[in-house]
């Protein structure tokens, strides 16, 4: 192979999403990307999960809705959204032919609301699939209840899988006792994918007011402080699904990327890690060839599940 | 009077040495730094994201407001208090080193009228001393804190003809007793506008007072953070068009417009 030209190849297809680079921007703290345009390169993502729409918009939680954690933080937002209307209206058309693979994040309060959204998706340009967040620790109906227990979460998936074409991913919480039967129940429902992890609950009290920190007194816990369970979770997944896996998780450096490749992960997603450095998509794309060119391998598909062997 | 829509100049980030970092008070550290981008084109009350010195901190950003600018020399300046682990690492940063910073960011103060009042608690001084310093129309600056050793901010560092400076303490400890409602209430009368920053309840009676006196009063706001740009919706404030985002719709608010749990 020759020295210069040689330039590995990172693309890789997600659930039937064709991608140009495995790195995506978690659904979340990207927002519809429209303020991240004007500060990163989107060339350096290979796709975008744009924040969770629901059927009506969302107020969201009331204030603080974040707080700093060691090596991590925590989030309450819950799920504030345009609604499905005003996202296809003035979101989409902006995002539209920017370059990365357009992920619409699915939420819903009931089974209903799931498949509204999901119809309602289906057929508007520029979008190449879905994510379903049965996952969501921050909103109190809906959300997490479907992703905790393996029959609800075959229903809602079986509920969207009916009114999608879309390759259809599940994003899964953590904060289930086995997330094993969890995504065989997503898969066996016709998912395409899996998305895992959400954050993790957890809380934090202001001992001088004597109150939780957070608005909503409970959050989700992202950040480098949950990439070992993340990568855990990705691993006993991969090992038990024959669909591709979106890893995530507190993923800050091309090392962490290449943890969760080698775990099993198809493509992984990058959320936190944004917000400590902007730059995060493009410095994971450099490491990521730098890896290959030095370990001689010309796709970064070689080292899925590379750690398992 | 309208917000200016040219205070949503488009951000960068920039890679900005540090000129100067000393101590004013204990626990509060002045930071120069060179930071042409920025500076040139700083309004008064937007804010810069400060990164972490070292990526391996694995930190968010801090949002601080700009304290002044010198677009000529290239050169922004900081106040800051040290309050937690994030402030602490900024707080050790010496002259040489290097900090990533991205701005301007959000929406700036209007420009002052002529014999605006402009009412600083503690560190909401940091966002008036540059719109004081901004302009040279006559103002008043009413300069609060609970006690002396709370009001940092250098006096010669305030001073420009035309402003007048009232300092006032809770305790008395120096200039006047009594707090900034005390103090606006005496003076609001003939007023152009009213610019505050400062504690929540500090800014409840600041907004009770100049909704009474019919004067047009505008608010800096703080709130966590995660990314300052507002892709993340973390630092929602309610104000009476739903949760807003005070790191992109503001941190300057009408005043009439914000929640403050009155």
């Amino acid at each position: 192979m020759n020295e210069k030209t040689f330039k590995p190849d990172l693309s890789v297809n997600l659930a039937g999403i064709a991608l140009d680079n495995p790195i995506l921007a978690a659904s979340g703290p990207f927002g519809y990307g429209h303020e991240y345009r004007e500060l990163i390169d989107f060339k350096d993502l290979g796709g975008i999960i744009v924040k969770g729409i629901s059927p009506e918009p969302w107020a969201g939680n009331p204030p603080p809705r974040v707080t700093e954690t060691p090596s991590g933080m925590l989030n309450a937002i819950g799920l504030q959204n345009p609604g499905l209307e005003k996202f296809l209206a003035e979101d989409l058309p902006q995002l539209r032919g920017s370059g990365p693979r357009l992920v619409v994040n699915v939420v819903g309060c009931s089974l209903e609301e799931y498949a509204e959204v999901a119809s309602g998706l289906e057929g508007a340009e520029g979008i190449d699939g879905l994510e379903l967040n049965i996952s969501c620790p921050n909103v109190k109906a809906g959300g997490m209840a479907f992703g905790t227990d393996p029959d609800a979460t075959r229903r809602v998936v079986e509920a969207v899988r009916r009114r999608t074409g879309l390759p259809l991913l599940v994003k899964l919480s953590p904060n289930v006792t086995s997330i094993v039967a969890i995504a065989r129940a997503a898969e066996a429902a016709g998912a395409d994918g899996i998305s895992l992890i959400n954050t993790l609950g957890g809380m934090l009290i202001d001992t001088g007011q004597k109150k939780p920190l957070l608005g909503n007194v409970f959050g989700g816990l992202s950040g480098p402080a949950i990439m070992p369970v993340a990568l855990k979770m990705v691993w006993e997944v991969a090992g038990a699904v024959k669909i591709p896996v979106l890893g995530m998780g507190g993923i800050t450096s091309a090392d962490d990327a290449l943890q969760f490749i080698m775990a099993g992960a198809r493509a992984v997603a990058v959320g936190t890690g944004l917000f400590y450095d902007p730059d995060l998509p493009a410095q994971i794309k450099t490491g990521l060839i730098e890896y290959l060119k030095q370990e001689n391998l010309t796709h970064l598909g070689q080292l899925e599940g590379a750690a398992r062997r | 009077m309208l917000l200016n829509e040219n205070t949503r100049a488009k951000y960068q980030a920039e890679i900005c040495p540090v000129l100067d970092n000393r101590v004013v008070s204990p626990g509060y550290h002045r930071i120069q730094l060179q930071a042409p981008a920025i500076a040139r084109t700083v309004e008064p009350g937007q804010f810069v994201q400060v990164f972490m010195p070292s990526r391996h901190s694995q930190m968010l950003p801090r949002p601080f407001s700009v304290y002044r600018a010198n677009p000529a020399a290239g050169e922004l300046t900081l106040l800051l208090e040290v309050k937690g682990r994030g402030t602490a690492l900024l707080a050790e940063v010496s002259a040489g080193a290097a900090l990533k910073l991205l701005g301007p960011l959000g929406r700036g103060f209007p420009s002052p009228p002529p014999h605006s009042l402009l009412v600083a608690g503690g560190m909401g001084i940091v966002p008036l001393a540059f719109l004081a310093a901004s302009t040279g129309a006559p103002g008043t600056l009413i300069y609060c804190a609970r006690t002396a050793g709370l009001l940092v901010c250098p006096r010669p560092e305030l001073d420009r003809p035309g402003l007048s400076i009232i300092e006032a303490t809770d305790d008395g400890s120096r200039g006047e007793q009594g707090t900034a409602a005390d103090l606006l209430s005496r003076r609001i009368e003939g007023a152009g506008a009213v610019f505050a920053c400062g504690p929540r309840l500090m800014l409840a009676a600041v907004k009770k007072i100049c909704r009474r006196a019919g004067v047009k009063a505008w608010f800096s706001l703080e709130e966590r953070m995660a990314c300052g740009i507002g892709a993340c919706l973390g630092c929602a404030v309610a104000t009476t068009g739903g949760y807003r985002r005070v790191c992109r719709d503001g941190p300057v608010f009408p005043a009439e417009e914000v929640i403050l749990d009155e």
